[in-house]
C-alpha cells in the first residue's frame, strides 16, 4: 500500500523483464549446490568484490497454498518479523538495523521468501544470522500484533479498491483462472481476512516452513565452508517436514469473456489474457522470445509501436508471460482515456491476431535476438539480481546450467518456432477482458 | 563486481572494497565528464544530464521540460524518430530517461564496449533534434495519459499535487513536473523548440559513465563525439526564492477513494543554501531518526506501538536544489482520524524538540549509513545517478563521498536543533484527503482543469 511520490517522470515504464532472460557466453557465477541434512536446496555463489551478504529462504508457501483461508499465506509470512524466540517486533527491527542488516520478506502467488542483506564483517554478520535464525524458525505470533497486522491487510484491500490498476488485475486473474487457486488476490478477501485466526497462521507455518520445503540461496563475500555452516544454522533450525504437494492443473479458457467495472477513474484500464506458461515450459523459448517482439521489449514492440507511438493513445502498452509453477498468466494490457478504450482495444486484438498468424518477421526476430543476447551481461550484473536468479532456478527446479545455455536457447529459436507457439498456445477469440473505468458513451447498463 | 571475475583473476582481498576513483574531465565547450570504475562486470551505464526540469518553467509552460524528454526519441536529421530506440535494443542495450524538478536525465545500460553507440546518438540528439510537428501532436497525447494514469487517477497523488502547489508560493517546487493539464493542452511544438535551444548544449551537460570502462578511453570518445558541438552560453538562473511563510498553511482535497490520507510539509534548508553546513545533515538524521526503517520512531510508536497510522513516513532530502520540504505522511489505521494522526504525528515532532535522541538511535542511524554506502555499490546505475544528480543540482560528486563523515558528525543537540528551529508551524502546510463515495452518476475527473468538456 502506500503513497510515495516521485518526482521523477519516466518516460516509460519499467519494462516487465526482470526474471525473464538470463545467460550468456562470458563469465558466469560457479553455483555452488547441495542439500542439506534436513533436505533444503542451497544454491551459493562467492562474490568477494563487496563485503557484503545477500541469504534468501524461498518456500513453497504463497497463496496458491491458502485453500479456503484465502490471505493467510501472506499474513503468515508478515508476522515473522513480529515477534520471535520471546523478541518482539521492536527488538527484531532494532537487532537488524543497528548492525546495519536489512531484513525482509515477501510473497506471492507461488513462493513466500524471508532475505537478509548484511555486511559480511562476522562482528555484524554472526548477530544478524542468529537474529535471521529466530525470525524464521521460531515465530512466535503474538495475539496483539498479529489483530494488527490482520487490520493493516484489510486496510491494503481498501486501498487496492481505490486504484483501478488494482482493481483490474484482482478481477484479471479471477477471470482467467475461475477455481483454480491463483484466482484469488493473494491478500485474500475482507471476509477471509477477517475470519483468519493465530492458529490459522501457526498450522500454515508448520506445515509449509519446513525444510524440505525449502530453497537457500547465499550470494556473497564468504567461501564455500562458511557457506555451508550458514546453511546448516539457517535449514537445520527449521522442522524437517515435507514439500508442499504439486498444484493443480490450470484449465484452459473455453470462451471469451468481458468484465466490466465501474470506476470513477478518467482512464479505463484494459487487461486482456489466459493461462500462458509455466517454468520449464517446452515453448518457454518460442514464446518468449515472441513476445519480446509482441510487446515484451518496452517502446520498440509492435504492440506499444501500434497504440502508443502510431496513435498516442497510451502511456504504456504490453503483453508478457509470468511463467510460473503451473501456467502463469498471459497478460496483454493498456490504460486510455475512456472515450478512446474501444478504439485502442480493437488495434491491440488486431495487432496480436495479425502476430498470431504470421509470427514475427526475420528481421524483427534478429533485432530480439540481439537485444536479448547482447543485454545478458546486464542481467547478472549485481549480487542482487544474481540472488533473484538463483532463487528461481533453485525454487522452480531449473537446471543449474540454465543461465550458461540461455542464450544458444535464445538463438536456435526460428520464426517458424515462434508462429507454431504462438498458433497453438495464444488464442485471442477465448481470452478473458477486464476494463475497469467509467461508461464509454456507447455503453449500455448492464 | 560478480564475484566469479575476481575469483578467476584472484586480484581482489576481501578487503579491496573500497570504492573505486572518480575521474573528471570538462571539454573545451563545457561538458563535464564523469567516470567511475567498476569492474566487476563487463557492462556499463552511461547518463546525460541537462540542467533543466520543472524548476526551470514558470506558468503556462508547466511539464514543457518532461514532454521535450520524450521528444528526444522522436528523431534527428541523421537518426529519424524511432531509430534511437531500435539501435540501443540492437545493442542490447537497455534505455530510460527521467525528468525531474531539478534535472532531466537518459541513460542506457549496455555491454561496456558498446559505449560508443551511446555517445554516437547521444551526442547526436544534443543539439541536432528535429521535433516533427506530427510526432509531438501524438506524443502529448501519450504524457496527458501518463498524467491521467499518475496523477489524475490516483487520489494520494492529486492529493500531493494540491499540497504542493499550495506550500510553496514563489518557489518554482510548486510546478508539477508532469504538468498542469491546460499547459499540455496548449503546449505547442514552437515552445518545445524554444526550451531545447536554451538548455540543451554541451555547458549544460554532465555525462557520467560508470563500470568495466579505462577513463582515458572515455575521455578520447567523449572528445570524439562531443567536442565539436557549440555551447550556448546559458545565462545565469534567476533565485525564484520561496517568500516568508507567515503562519500554517492548510487545505482539504476531496476525490473520491476509500482511504484518507495526510500530508505535512515543512520548510527546510538543503545543503547549497543552508545557513550552517551541518544542519542539512542533521535534518537527515532527523528523517532516519524518525523513519530509518522498522525500528524508527513513526514505525515502532505509531504503527506499532499506539498503532494510531496504518502507515506513515517521514522525508527529507538534503541535495534538492532549491529550499525544500521536510515531510510527514500517513494514512490512519482503522478507527483513527486524520486529526488522530496529526496530533500523533505533532507529538512525536514534539518530542525530538524537547528531548535529544538517544546514543543507540543516532548509532543505529550512522550504522545504516555506513552498510548502505556498501550496498549502493552494488549497483552501476545508483552510484551514476548519485554522481549525476549532485553535479546536475550544482554540488559536486565528492559530497557523496563525504556524506558519511558529515553524517557521523552530526550530534543529538544539533538534531534537536534544527527540529526546533525548522518543524515549526510558520512553516507548515498540511494537507488532507477526505475521500469521497465512487458515485457512477458523478462524472470522471479529468486532468484538474476545472470545466473541462471533453
Amino acid at each position: 500500500m502506500f503513497a510515495k511520490h516521485n518526482y521523477s517522470m519516466l518516460r516509460q515504464a519499467w519494462p516487465l523483464l526482470a526474471l525473464l532472460f538470463a545467460g550468456g557466453a562470458q563469465a558466469l557465477p560457479k553455483i555452488h549446490n547441495w542439500t542439506t541434512a534436513g533436505g533444503t536446496k542451497v544454491l551459493f555463489v562467492a562474490a568477494h568484490e563487496l563485503p557484503m551478504l545477500d541469504v534468501r529462504v524461498v518456500f513453497d508457501a504463497g497463496s496458491a497454498r491458502d485453500g479456503t483461508l484465502g490471505g493467510v499465506a501472506a499474513l503468515t509470512n508478515s508476522m515473522l518479523g513480529k515477534g520471535a524466540a520471546g523478541q518482539n517486533a521492536d527488538d527484531i527491527a532494532a537487532g537488524f538495523e543497528q548492525r546495519g542488516a536489512q531484513f525482509g520478506s515477501g510473497s506471492e502467488r507461488d513462493m513466500a521468501w524471508l532475505s537478509l542483506r548484511s555486511l559480511s564483517d562476522s562482528k555484524l554478520l554472526d548477530p544478524a544470522l542468529e537474529l535471521f535464525a529466530n525470525v524464521l524458525s521460531r515465530p512466535d505470533f503474538p495475539a496483539a500484533d498479529f489483530k494488527r497486522e490482520r487490520q493493516l491487510t484489510l486496510t491494503g484491500l481498501e486501498y487496492q479498491q481505490q486504484q483501478p490498476k488494482s482493481i483490474a488485475e484482482n478481477a484479471f486473474y479471477k477471470a482467467v483462472y475461475g477455481q483454480h487457486p491463483y484466482a484469488a488476490n493473494p491478500d485474500g478477501t475482507p471476509k477471509t481476512v477477517a475470519a483468519l485466526t493465530v492458529k490459522d497462521l501457526e498450522a500454515f507455518y508448520h506445515r509449509y516452513y519446513v525444510a524440505a520445503n525449502a530453497t537457500l540461496v547465499i550470494v556473497g563475500d564468504i567461501d564455500r565452508k562458511r557457506a555451508e555452516a550458514i546453511a546448516d544454522t539457517l535449514a537445520g533450525a527449521l522442522a524437517p517436514g515435507r514439500k508442499a504437494p504439486a498444484l493443480p492443473e490450470v484449465a484452459a479458457l473455453k470462451a471469451a469473456s468481458t468484465e466490466f467495472i465501474e470506476h470513477p477513474s478518467s482512464q479505463s484500464h484494459v487487461l486482456m489474457g489466459a493461462p500462458g506458461l509455466r517454468r520449464g515450459d517446452p515453448d518457454y523459448f518460442a514464446l518468449y522470445v515472441g513476445n519480446h517482439v509482441l510487446g515484451g521489449s518496452g517502446l520498440v514492440s509492435r504492440i506499444s509501436e501500434e497504440i502508443r507511438e502510431k496513435r498516442g493513445l497510451s502511456y504504456s502498452a504490453y503483453s508478457y508471460f509470468i511463467p510460473m509453477m503451473r501456467k502463469g498468466p498471459f497478460t496483454l494490457g493498456f490504460q486510455t482515456r475512456t472515450d478512446k478504450r474501444d478504439e485502442a482495444l480493437s488495434v491491440l486484438r488486431e495487432t496480436v491476431k495479425k502476430f498470431v498468424a504470421n509470427g514475427p518477421t526475420d528481421k524483427e526476430l534478429q533485432a530480439s535476438k540481439d537485444n536479448i543476447i547482447g543485454g545478458f551481461p546486464l542481467a547478472v550484473a549485481s549480487n542482487s539480481k544474481i540472488t533473484e536468479y538463483l532463487a528461481m532456478i533453485g525454487f522452480y527446479d531449473l537446471p543449474l546450467d540454465y543461465l550458461s545455455t540461455f542464450t544458444g536457447k535464445v538463438k536456435a529459436v526460428t520464426v517458424a518456432q515462434i508462429r507454431d507457439a504462438f498458433r497453438r498456445r495464444v488464442h485471442v477469440d477465448d481470452m478473458a477482458t477486464v476494463i475497469v473505468g467509467a461508461k464509454a458513451p456507447g455503453d449500455t447498463d448492464s | 563486481m560478480r564475484g566469479w571475475l575476481a575469483l578467476a583473476v584472484s586480484l581482489f582481498t576481501v578487503a579491496s572494497y573500497a570504492a573505486q576513483p572518480v575521474h573528471e574531465f570538462t571539454l573545451d565547450n563545457g561538458l563535464k565528464l564523469i567516470v567511475k570504475e567498476d569492474h566487476r562486470a563487463p557492462v556499463m551505464v552511461s547518463q546525460v544530464w541537462y540542467k533543466v526540469g520543472s524548476s526551470y518553467e514558470h506558468d503556462g509552460i508547466t511539464g514543457l521540460s518532461h514532454v521535450l524528454e520524450h521528444m528526444m526519441f522522436k528523431g534527428t536529421k541523421a537518426h529519424p524518430a524511432g531509430q534511437f530506440s531500435q539501435i540501443i535494443a540492437e545493442n542490447g542495450g537497455r534505455e530510460n530517461a527521467f525528468t525531474s524538478r531539478d534535472y532531466t536525465a537518459y541513460f542506457q545500460t549496455m555491454e561496456a564496449a558498446r559505449l560508443p553507440v551511446s555517445f554516437e546518438l547521444e551526442a547526436d540528439r544534443m543539439r541536432n533534434l528535429a521535433l516533427p510537428e506530427e510526432e509531438f501532436k501524438k506524443e502529448v497525447q501519450v504524457v496527458m495519459e501518463e498524467r491521467r494514469m499518475r496523477t489524475d487517477d490516483d487520489p494520494q497523488s492529486l492529493t500531493y499535487e494540491q499540497f504542493n502547489a499550495a506550500a510553496y508560493a514563489s518557489s518554482p517546487y510548486r510546478i508539477p513536473t508532469i504538468g498542469w493539464m491546460g499547459d499540455l493542452q496548449s503546449m505547442q511544438v514552437g515552445d518545445l523548440r524554444a526550451w531545447y535551444d536554451k538548455w540543451y548544449a554541451p555547458d549544460n551537460a554532465t555525462v557520467v559513465v560508470v563500470g568495466d570502462v579505462d577513463p582515458q578511453a572515455v575521455y578520447g570518445l567523449a572528445k570524439k563525439y562531443f567536442a565539436p558541438l557549440k555551447p550556448s552560453h546559458i545565462a545565469p538562473l534567476k533565485p525564484r526564492h520561496e517568500i516568508k511563510q507567515f503562519g500554517p498553511k492548510r487545505l482539504v482535497v476531496k476525490a473520491p477513494a476509500k482511504l484518507p490520507y495526510l500530508l505535512m510539509g515543512y520548510k527546510a534548508p538543503v545543503a547549497l543554501n543552508a545557513e550552517q553546513d551541518w544542519e542539512p545533515y542533521a535534518l537527515e538524521v532527523l528523517a532516519s531518526v524518525l523513519d530509518g526503517g522498522d525500528s524508527a520512531r513513526l514505525s515502532s510508536r505509531l504503527v506499532r506501538g499506539s498503532a494510531v497510522a496504518a502507515s506513515v513516513g517521514a522525508g527529507y532530502d538534503a541535495f534538492d536544489r532549491k529550499e525544500t520540504l521536510f515531510l510527514l505522511s500517513g494514512i490512519p489505521a482503522n478507527g483513527h482520524t486524520l486529526d488522530d494522526l496529526n496530533k500523533a504525528l505533532q507529538a512525536q515532532i514534539r518530542d525530538v524538540q524537547e528531548t535529544p535522541v538517544s546514543a543507540p538511535e543516532l548509532a543505529r542511524v550512522k550504522a545504516q549509513i555506513k552498510a548502505d554506502k556498501i550496498y549502493e555499490q552494488d549497483s552501476i546505475f545508483y552510484q551514476a545517478m548519485q554522481i549525476g544528480m549532485l553535479e546536475t543540482v550544482g554540488l559536486s560528486w565528492k559530497d557523496a563521498d563525504q556524506y558519511l563523515s558529515r553524517i557521523e558528525a552530526v550530534s543529538a543537540e544539533q538534531v534537536q536543533a534544527v527540529a526546533k528551529k525548522y518543524l515549526i508551524d510558520d512553516r507548515l502546510t498540511v494537507a488532507e484527503l477526505l475521500p469521497q463515495p465512487f458515485d457512477p452518476k458523478h462524472p470522471p475527473r479529468e486532468g484538474g482543469v476545472a470545466g473541462n468538456v471533453r
